[in-house]
C-alpha cells in the first residue's frame, strides 16, 4: 500500500505544478482535478469512506463550476509580472518557507511520538455509539462531541457565500 | 449559456431525480451509514446543476432563483443554530436533548438525538449555498442585477 501511497502522491504533486504553470486556464482545472482526485483514492486506501465521499463529489461539482466560468469568460492565463516584483516574490516565498521550518522543526519537538496520542478524549470518542446512538461514529463525532467545530464550518460556508455575492453584485456598485 | 443535444437532455431527465433521491438519502442516513450532511447537500446541489447544464440557462435568469436559494441556506444556517441553542433546555450549548426525551434504538433511523436533525439542516444549507455560487458564477454575467 505504500508504494502506491507515494505513485498518488508523486502524481498529486505533479498535477499541482502543471496546474500552476499552465497558460491555458483549462488545462490547469483539469490538472486540479488530478490533484483532487488522487486524494480521493488516498482516502480510500487509508480506509476513510467519510471523507472520500465528501472528496470526489466536492471535486466533481468544483471542476464543474471551474469549467463553466472558464467557457463564459477566457481561456488564457493574462496575469505578467514584472522583473523586480518577480524577485520580491521569490524572496518573500523563501523567507517565509525558512520561518515556517525553523519554527516548525522547534515545535516537533514538544510533541509526543507517532502513535502515542496524548488527546484524552479520544478515549471518550471510541463509546461514542453507546453515548449518542450513532452507529456512524465519524457522525457522532462531528455533530455531538465536536459540534461546535461544525457550526463553524457552516459559517464559514455561509460567510464565503455572501461575499461572492456581494462582491459580484450590482446594485449599490460604483461604476 | 446554451442547452446540450437532445441525448444529453434525455439523459439527465433520467440521472438527476436519481442523485436528488441519493443526496436526500445521504443526508437522512448520515448518522447510519458513511457520508452525511455536507456530502448529500453537495449531491443535491449537484442535480440542479446537471439540470442547468442540459437545459440552458435561460430559466434560471431571474432574480426568484438566487433569492430561494439564499433563503434556503439562511434558514438552513438558522436551523442548525436553532439545534445548538436549543440544548440550553438541559443546561449547556449542543446538549444533545433529544437524546432524553425520544430515545431510540440504535440503528435505527430514528436514533441519535440531534445528529439526524444537524445532519438536515447542514444538508439543506450545504445545497443552497453551491447552488448560489454556481449561479452567480457560471450563469448571471458579471456585474449582472443579481
Amino acid at each position: 500500500m505504500l508504494t502506491s501511497l507515494i505513485l498518488l502522491i508523486v502524481l498529486m504533486i505533479f498535477g499541482a505544478i502543471i496546474a500552476l504553470e499552465s497558460k491555458d486556464l483549462l488545462s490547469g482545472i483539469i490538472s486540479l482535478g488530478i490533484v483532487g482526485f488522487a486524494l480521493t483514492i488516498i482516502f480510500l486506501l487509508l480506509h476513510a469512506p467519510d471523507l472520500a465521499i465528501v472528496q470526489i463529489i466536492i471535486e466533481t461539482l468544483t471542476l464543474v463550476i471551474l469549467i463553466a466560468a472558464v467557457l463564459k469568460t477566457t481561456r488564457k492565463d493574462t496575469s505578467e509580472e514584472f522583473g523586480l516584483q518577480k524577485v520580491l516574490l521569490w524572496g518573500a516565498c523563501i523567507c517565509f518557507a525558512g520561518v515556517f521550518m525553523w519554527k516548525f522543526l522547534t515545535i516537533l519537538n514538544h510533541l509526543p511520538p507517532f502513535g502515542s496520542p496524548e488527546l484524552r478524549m479520544s478515549l471518550a470518542y471510541l463509546n461514542g455509539t453507546a453515548q449518542t446512538g450513532a452507529m456512524n461514529l465519524v457522525a457522532a463525532v462531528i455533530l455531538d462531541f465536536r459540534a461546535y467545530d461544525t457550526l463553524g464550518e457552516a459559517t464559514v460556508l455561509f460567510t464565503s457565500v455572501a461575499g461572492i455575492i456581494a462582491v459580484l453584485r450590482k446594485v449599490g456598485r460604483k461604476t | 449559456m446554451r442547452g446540450m443535444t437532445l441525448i444529453v437532455k434525455c439523459i439527465t431527465q433520467l440521472m438527476a431525480p436519481s442523485i436528488l433521491v441519493l443526496g436526500i438519502y445521504v443526508v437522512f442516513h448520515g448518522h447510519l451509514t458513511p457520508g452525511g450532511g455536507f456530502a448529500g447537500g453537495v449531491l443535491m446541489a449537484g442535480s440542479f446543476v446537471l439540470l442547468i447544464l442540459a437545459y440552458g440557462s435561460d430559466k434560471v435568469k431571474s432574480d426568484s432563483f438566487k433569492n430561494r436559494a439564499s433563503l434556503l441556506e439562511s434558514l438552513g444556517i438558522f436551523l442548525f443554530l436553532f439545534i445548538a441553542i436549543m440544548g440550553f433546555l438541559q443546561g449547556s450549548f449542543f446538549k444533545n436533548v433529544f437524546n432524553e426525551w425520544l430515545p431510540g434504538e440504535s440503528g435505527e433511523l430514528w436514533s441519535a438525538g440531534i445528529i439526524p436533525l444537524c445532519n438536515i439542516a447542514i444538508g439543506v444549507e450545504v445545497a443552497a449555498a453551491l447552488f448560489a455560487i454556481f449561479i452567480t458564477l457560471a450563469v448571471l454575467k458579471f456585474g449582472e442585477k443579481l
